[in-house]
């Protein structure tokens, strides 16, 4: 399997927005055409390689290496192929993609997999808000896919996504599940106020205790058999989520009862 | 200049089909016997040479479609840009095009002339505004006075002279060129939470005024003061089932007058609810055809993402209602409303599955090509670079009884599309897109190849597939220049507007300064448009109306 290498040698003073970085795209070009392509610094056209060292070619494969943290849209609409990040990357990461994977040692900006249609996102350190989210105006966010965040993320995480499923290990900032359409949040290290605001169906799972909002109604503990699928499916990925009756059971809140919503809220009891 | 060898379909002279050469002088057509030589020879061999398109109805200009751009992001980043370049500047397309895109969408589908169809007074410097930044086409405007509430009081009261006077000097200080009238009194009924529905019932706030009373005074104000184009109307209870009741009574009305029925595809329903909704186009149609005082635009509707705008306050609150998506309603002080909301036309909904049929059956049924023209009411039934499809579905039966299959098998006995055979040829298409709507309008000088016409020409390579062949012509001229080649904007020169200056009596600003002074916010000095802010405007001369 050949890889094509990006390696950062100039840090952009300003935003660079480089959607041209994305497996679809490099998968039938030669290095002189990576080279060449065409990313925005600011309003100003440049090319790949007034940023990066790229080494190889023709290959759906691509790792890059350095600090992107200013640098945007990468994997956008990505249907194949891998895009591995080893540093932190920029805002819209993976954005509209379709499927395909991306990895990313390091920490992620905000937006990242918004309105994805599918494939795999794997953050290892923190992430910045609405993750899966519906950009401004649309009515859904992400449609399907998984997005895994090992450390904290911002506000409104998978604000008005529609399917797939979210898991974030640290703990959220305010508004996740804004809107909420469907999907699952999986939130292991709890959240910040106002989960789940306006959700009109999906389903948050909360490991720790969080604040609810006053238009939840509580509906007792359970132990709902899906959690065991969703574990042993999350299981595969890394993540521990508990059904085990023995162990505990989740405290089950309804709403958003201002909308009126079908959502539903789980809290992990020990 | 000179375009030699192509089939000429040019309705206004009878002209179908033949093969012909069009003289070029100064922007207009000439008599190749006047010694019309010299300049560029464009070799039309082979190739289809129509009027350019007018757009009879559309919204394109000023606060409302300002709004519904606002409201819409989601639909700015997926859109088609324009990126500027040495002629051409920057903008998007989509289901509300910004100003110079829009202008570039026209021409670029071989409309040199539009309609703005609904101004408030009150906003008709920003319209200019943007009129002025729409590059290639010509333009006119209606201002909207159907919910003016001087007129309406002065009706309430009888005067009619006085409010004839109202409504002209309206529209010359709105620099207008024609009148719109939209949900008569139902708008002004809405600023106090209800509607004007029945057509003999008193306008609410009123003591016997009713919305058949402002119909035809208000056509007859308009037949009185000799606009060129007539009442541009907008009928009551549009999209509600069972509306065609109302608009066979407006059109009774209307009798005696000239009309033209804003997209009437919105106002030929049947049924008692949204469950029983269907068709009543044949019934609407037969009425019509007998009837040649009126012109209508169909306001077909098309599948897909779209924006709806209008004037009609309390249409666009329930329309909010039925769809639960974000929307936006304004009060323009005592003279209109303005509501907006995003919609999707689905083939799978029984009522957007009616209209789109409706839209059709209407084009297919009303006889007269010269008096039902192409429209989609831009962008509430489709966006206007899609009128393309349309002409397809209206030059095809195949085509159309293919795309019937994807409709909701509810829809069975509800509309009559299905027996239609009839199908449109390019001399009827060339009469609805252009030659029909100019006469309406009253702009003689447009959808014309006659000499001494404005030299707008759209040549189309002759193609099957006619979606392709009308959404890329492959010359476009506008005034003898040519704007759009190999489909490619090439020039983009300003466009004109067109503005009427009907008469009124000299006393009647000394009437309206005190009630202006009462009523609006506006200083009544800071109200009427200032001629220097129409970028090179056309006087057109008011008509005898018999």
């Amino acid at each position: 399997m050949s890889v094509i290498h990006l390696v950062v040698k100039e840090q952009p003073s300003v935003p660079l927005e480089a959607e041209c970085i994305s497996p679809d795209s490099f998968a039938e070009l030669s290095n002189d055409e990576i080279r060449a392509l065409r990313v925005y610094h600011g309003k100003r056209q440049c090319r790949v390689d007034d940023f990066f060292d790229v080494d190889g070619e023709k290959s759906d494969h691509i790792q890059i290496h350095g600090d992107v943290g200013r640098v945007r849209w990468l994997g956008r609409a990505m249907t194949r192929g891998t895009l591995q990040i080893y540093g932190d990357v920029g805002m819209h990461l993976g954005a509209y993609m379709k499927n395909g994977r991306i990895e990313v040692h390091g920490n992620a900006g905000d937006w990242i997999g918004a309105e994805m249609k599918n494939g795999f996102v794997h953050i290892h350190g923190d992430a910045g808000g609405q993750i899966g989210a519906a950009y401004r105006g649309s009515l859904r966010g992400m449609k399907n896919g998984t997005i895994i965040v090992d450390g904290t993320a911002g506000i409104e995480v998978g604000m008005r996504m529609r399917r797939g499923t979210i898991v974030v290990g640290g703990k959220v900032r305010d508004f996740a599940g804004l809107q909420m359409k469907g999907g699952t949040l999986v939130l292991l290290g709890g959240a910040e106020i106002r989960t789940g605001a306006w959700m009109t169906r999906g389903t948050i799972i909360s490991l720790k205790p969080i604040q609810l909002m006053p238009t939840f109604r509580t509906s007792g503990p359970m132990n709902p058999m899906f959690m065991n699928v969703y574990a042993r499916q999350l299981g595969k990925l890394g993540i521990d989520l508990p059904f085990d009756r023995r162990s505990g059971s989740y405290i089950r809140h309804c709403g958003d009862m201002s909308i009126p919503g079908k959502g539903e809220l789980f809290v992990w009891q020990s | 200049m000179k375009i030699t060898g192509g089939k000429v379909y040019d309705p206004a002279n009878g002209i179908n089909g033949e093969v012909r050469d069009l003289h070029i002088v100064d922007g207009k057509f000439a008599d190749n016997a006047n010694g019309a030589t010299g300049g560029r020879e464009i070799d039309a061999t082979g190739m289809i040479v129509f009027p350019g398109g007018v757009d009879v109805h559309t919204h394109v200009a000023g606060g409302s479609i300002n709004f519904a751009r606002a409201m819409t992001p989601e639909d700015h980043r997926r859109t088609q840009a324009f990126i500027r370049t040495q002629s051409r500047r920057s903008g998007l397309g989509g289901m509300a095009p910004t100003t110079f895109a829009t202008g570039y969408l026209y021409a670029g589908m071989g409309f040199t002339t539009v309609n703005e169809a609904a101004v408030p007074a009150l906003s008709a410097r920003h319209t200019h505004e943007e009129l002025s930044d729409i590059p290639i086409v010509d333009k006119s405007s209606c201002v909207l006075m159907a919910n003016n509430e001087i007129m309406l009081d002065l009706m309430e009261r009888g005067e009619y002279d006085r409010a004839r006077d109202i409504v002209a000097w309206y529209v010359w200080a709105a620099k207008s060129y024609g009148v719109k009238a939209v949900n008569p009194g139902g708008v002004a009924a809405w600023k106090y939470g209800h509607d004007a529905k029945g057509m003999s019932t008193a306008i609410p706030g009123y003591n016997k005024l009713t919305p058949g009373d402002v119909v035809t005074q208000l056509a007859r104000i308009i037949d009185d003061l000799g606009l060129p184009h007539p009442i541009h109307l907008h009928c009551n209870n549009l999209g509600a089932p069972g509306n065609v009741a109302t608009t066979l009574e407006t059109m009774k009305h209307l009798e005696g007058s000239r009309a033209h029925i804003a997209h009437m595809q919105y106002h030929a329903y049947g049924g008692d609810d949204w469950s029983t909704m269907r068709s009543e186009s044949a019934q609407l149609a037969d009425y019509f055809n007998a009837h040649p005082n009126m012109t209508t635009d169909a306001g077909a509707v098309l599948f897909g993402d779209t924006v709806t705008i209008t004037a009609d306050g309390p249409w666009q609150h329930l329309l909010y209602k039925l769809t639960g998506r974000k929307w936006g309603n304004l009060d323009v002080e005592n003279e209109t409303g303005c509501g907006i909301v995003p919609y999707t036309y689905k083939p799978s909904n029984l009522v957007n599955a009616v209209q789109w049929a409706v839209g059709l059956e209407l084009l297919l049924l009303i006889n007269d090509p010269w008096r039902v023209f192409l429209s989609t009411d831009h962008p509430n039934g489709a966006c206007f670079w899609r009128y393309p499809e349309i002409i397809h579905l209206l030059m095809s039966n195949d085509f159309r009884q293919a795309c019937m299959k994807k409709l909701t098998p509810a829809i069975k006995g509800k509309i009559t599309l299905p027996e239609i055979t009839r199908e449109y040829t390019l001399y009827e298409i060339a009469t609805i897109m252009s030659a029909g709507p100019a006469r309406a309008l009253g702009l003689r000088q447009k959808g014309n190849l006659g000499v001494g016409c404005d030299a707008d020409v759209v040549i189309y390579e002759e193609d099957k597939d006619i979606e392709r062949m009308f959404g890329h012509p492959r010359y476009v001229l506008k005034g003898g220049q040519v704007v759009i080649e190999e489909g490619d904007i090439r020039e983009t020169p300003e466009g004109r507007e067109f503005i009427t200056r009907p008469s009124y009596n000299p006393d009647t600003e000394a009437f309206l300064k005190p009630i202006f002074e009462d009523c609006y916010t506006m200083s009544f000095e800071n109200y009427p448009v200032e001629m220097e802010r129409i970028e090179h405007p056309t006087m057109m001369d008011c008509v005898d109306v018999d």
